[in-house]
């Protein structure tokens, strides 16, 4: 079984990346399931959504120390959910700072050394600007793609599967964009590997 | 897909042909998905008692329905729900009702089951999105064939979690004639007294199906190790001890008690395994059997698979030699940097959200404000602080009266008589806000009601309502008339205001707040997720200028960050609502012309 969880803040795209994940996956003729987050969660608040692939799935959440791929859309929400990555797993990290609110305010200290926290704590990494990818392929907000894109680079869904996936579930007007983030994503993944 | 798109198509499969539900998370998709089929009457009523009575007419009507709803929603609906069994019905109902274990988007976690047992209602709970597409028409027919609406109870893991549904989309054909049965139909106390025992006796019918419907499996492995669960709990517990064996109910009450006899019979004690309240638990344990539940199973939150294993593996272990209960912890990292000293991110009002400008507003009025469900609950985080209490749908109006009727009559709160505030939604406001309007002006109240009319309901996903225009189905219609509508309830004072004009949204608070009379102020703009903002005229910060006082960071909008001493717009979230420009003092924030 594979587990992605996704982590980042409302609004990211989170909930639309698992679900071209998903699809995906689906395509492959494995067993899938995916958890997400509606409602109050998605005001700007903390979001997980989560997808598991496989011969059979049980469990909709995946558990603490169970993600094979952990995809971090910021980096304090990155470091939050942290312990969902599994001893050898793989992280990719956006390498984006949105402050909470409670930052924002004063009242609270942004965690200044987040990625070097990461860099010491994942046993493999993968460190990428996807905002900046993705307003290169047209809009920051298509980042969910460029993460998908390198994400592909260590499954072996065919490049087709993933582009059909993305022409399904993104509307109309975004699909090149997203489509140039997916393989401006990829290309940057397979240079990491 | 989704657990609520199956329950749609489950719903199109069984012929179904009207539909109701009030929206809420996590149950909104159901009707959503619903309205994208062809030849089902779907609506979005004003509030759930109103859905499930829509539901009950089509039911006797002859047309199967379903009625949809969370599990608060219930609560509005029950006074419908607790005769309609004695009532009975034509064509089959089903009420859906999704709770929310974990409070992703909820003010409590109540647990539904209850509602089942207290009705004397068939139960039932699929644990994936294909037991939820199949329980749809299994319910209808149990429905039909027992004369007994069915509770289909399904949770957040199912209405969010996708997986893999089986189908076909065949449409069932279901057109009962209507005859006329007052003494089955009309309740009066004569009626009622032969309907009751109907109730009780068509529970033993239900409890045969319950022990014939192969839904509840018995699943044999660990000679040792028996677990019983049902929902999504059964997939947590299979993943946790996968070699245990498991008694997977589907058909929750009336519980098949022969076949939960026989599980247990083949272990010295049985672990029970549910989110939320002990509901199988207790019906195990009034059987007589050695149960272990929530001694171990945490009663509040959601579970997963790892606090299953950790709860109970140990035990289990102690129990029956079996290591580790048969349970493998996982394999982390030494290392993990410590997450409790993270910053929260808690959800917010989005950067230009009409209810800020009103928070902030209303902060210099002194008042007690009593506040409802939805994106405006947000206001009571810091640095708005905008709200005192809140409760449920539609208390925001009520609990206003209360408090004004305490301080007018107090001693020593007398200083804030007049000053009670109730603020709700436009969709809150039609859901269950007017009858506490009529009794405001009724009862002569000096209190004001603030309707955050932003022209949708927000919250679940911008779905209409009476006020808007437009129906689910995607038709023109009467918009109801918010200010007539209070007029008419004898609301003599109703203003309208524009909360991104700070000035005049202040003006028009400090004239109603502490008036001697019933008054209302609807504070009208589109949700800014709905309508934007300006786009081409944007606003930044001139650093000059900037005292770095922080008057602009004090309407938390989302946009506008500290950077050093210095505030600083960020222009990628700013829509143009231009708050931060109407409170900065030194004159620091000007407009930006982005058009170009």
């Amino acid at each position: 079984m594979v587990n992605v969880v996704l982590a980042g803040v409302g609004g990211q795209g989170a909930v639309l990346t698992a679900r071209i994940l998903a699809e995906t996956a689906l395509s492959a003729g494995y067993d899938v399931k995916t958890s997400e987050v509606h409602g109050m969660a998605q005001r700007g608040g903390s979001v997980v959504s989560m997808v598991r692939w496989g011969e059979k799935v049980y469990s909709p959440l995946i558990p603490v120390g169970g993600a094979d791929y952990f995809l971090a859309f910021e980096l304090l929400e990155s470091l939050r959910r942290l312990e969902y990555l599994s001893d050898e797993g793989t992280a990719i990290v956006n390498e984006y700072r949105l402050d909470p609110l409670p930052v924002l305010r004063g009242d609270a200290q942004y965690p200044e050394d987040a990625l070097n926290s990461i860099r010491a704590y994942v046993a493999h990494l993968v460190e990428l600007d996807a905002r900046r990818m993705a307003a290169e392929a047209g809009n920051p907000r298509a980042l969910g793609s460029v993460m998908l894109g390198v994400l592909s680079v260590f499954l072996d869904f065919p490049t087709d599967a993933w582009e059909q996936a993305i022409n399904r579930f993104v509307p109309a007007k975004a699909r090149e964009v997203n489509l140039k983030a997916f393989a401006l994503g990829r290309e940057s993944g397979a240079a990491s590997v | 897909m989704s657990g609520n798109e199956a329950v749609a198509l489950g719903a199109y499969r069984a012929g179904v042909r009207v539909a109701a539900a009030y929206p809420g998370t996590p149950s909104t998709e159901i009707l959503e998905e619903i309205s994208t089929y062809p030849d089902i009457y779907c609506e979005w009523s004003p509030n759930e008692k109103v859905a499930m009575e829509v539901g009950i007419g089509a039911a006797l009507g002859g047309a199967r329905s379903l009625v949809a709803m969370k599990h608060v929603g219930l609560n509005v609906a029950a006074d419908p729900w607790m005769t309609l069994p004695y009532i009975g019905v034509n064509a089959g109902i089903v009420v859906v009702v999704a709770d929310d274990p974990g409070m992703h988007s909820s003010q409590n976690e109540q647990d539904s089951r209850y509602y089942a047992r207290m009705a004397k209602v068939p139960l039932l709970e699929p644990a994936d999105s294909q037991e939820a597409y199949e329980m749809v028409g299994l319910a209808f027919e149990l429905s039909e064939r027992h004369d007994t609406p069915v509770l289909l109870r399904i949770e957040t893991r199912i209405s969010h979690s996708r997986s893999v549904v089986e189908h076909d989309e065949k449409r069932g054909q279901v057109d009962l004639p209507y005859e006329k049965d007052a003494v089955k139909r009309v309740m009066i106390p004569g009626h009622a007294r032969l309907r009751h025992p109907v109730v009780v006796s068509r529970l033993e019918e239900l409890e045969k199906e319950a022990e014939a419907l192969p839904l509840n499996r018995e699943e044999l492995l660990s000679p040792q190790v028996g677990i019983v669960t049902s929902g999504v709990s059964y997939q947590y517990a299979r993943e946790a001890f996968p070699d245990a064996s498991i008694l997977k109910l589907a058909f929750v009450y009336p519980l098949p008690q022969m076949l939960i006899r026989e599980f247990a019979s083949r272990f010295h004690r049985v672990y029970v395994v549910e989110e939320l309240e002990p509901y199988l638990e207790e019906g195990l344990k009034a059987l007589g059997l050695d149960v272990l539940g929530k001694a171990r199973i945490p009663r509040d939150g959601e579970l997963d698979p790892n606090l299953v294993g950790e709860r109970l593996g140990e035990l289990i272990e102690m129990d029956t030699g079996v290591k580790g209960g048969g349970w493998t912890p996982p394999h982390i990292r030494p290392g993990l940097p410590d997450k409790t000293v993270l910053p929260a991110r808690p959800p917010v009002m989005c950067p230009g959200c009409p209810h800020r400008g009103l928070f902030y507003a209303l902060s210099k009025a002194g008042a007690v404000a009593s506040g409802d469900i939805g994106c405006y609950t947000l206001s009571v985080l810091p640095p708005l602080e905008g709200l005192d209490c809140q409760v449920c749908m539609g208390a925001g109006v009520s609990m206003a009266l209360g408090l004004e009727r305490a301080f007018s009559t107090s001693q020593v709160n007398a200083d804030k008589a007049g000053k009670s505030v109730g603020i709700l939604g436009d969709s809150t406001f039609i859901h269950a806000g007017i009858t506490g309007l009529i009794d405001m002006v009724y009862n002569q109240t000096a209190a004001t009601i603030i309707i955050l009319d932003n022209r949708t309901t927000a919250m679940t996903g911008f779905q209409d309502h009476p006020g808007t225009g437009i129906t689910l189905m995607g038709k023109e219609t009467h918009a109801l008339d918010l200010e007539g509508l209070c007029n008419a309830v004898g609301v003599d004072s109703v203003r309208v205001i524009d909360p991104w004009d700070l000035e005049e949204s202040e003006k028009v608070i400090r004239e109603e707040v502490g008036s001697d009379h019933t008054s209302v102020i609807i504070s009208r703009r589109a949700c800014v997720l709905l309508e934007r903002g300006p786009r081409d005229l944007l606003y930044r910060v001139d650093e000059e200028e900037c005292t770095g006082c922080g008057r602009c960071l004090k309407l938390g909008c989302p946009a506008v960050v500290m950077r050093g001493e210095k505030a600083m717009i960020d222009e990628d979230q700013c829509v143009g609502c231009s708050l931060c420009e109407q409170v900065c003092k030194p004159g620091a924030i000007l407009e930006v012309d982005a058009s170009g």
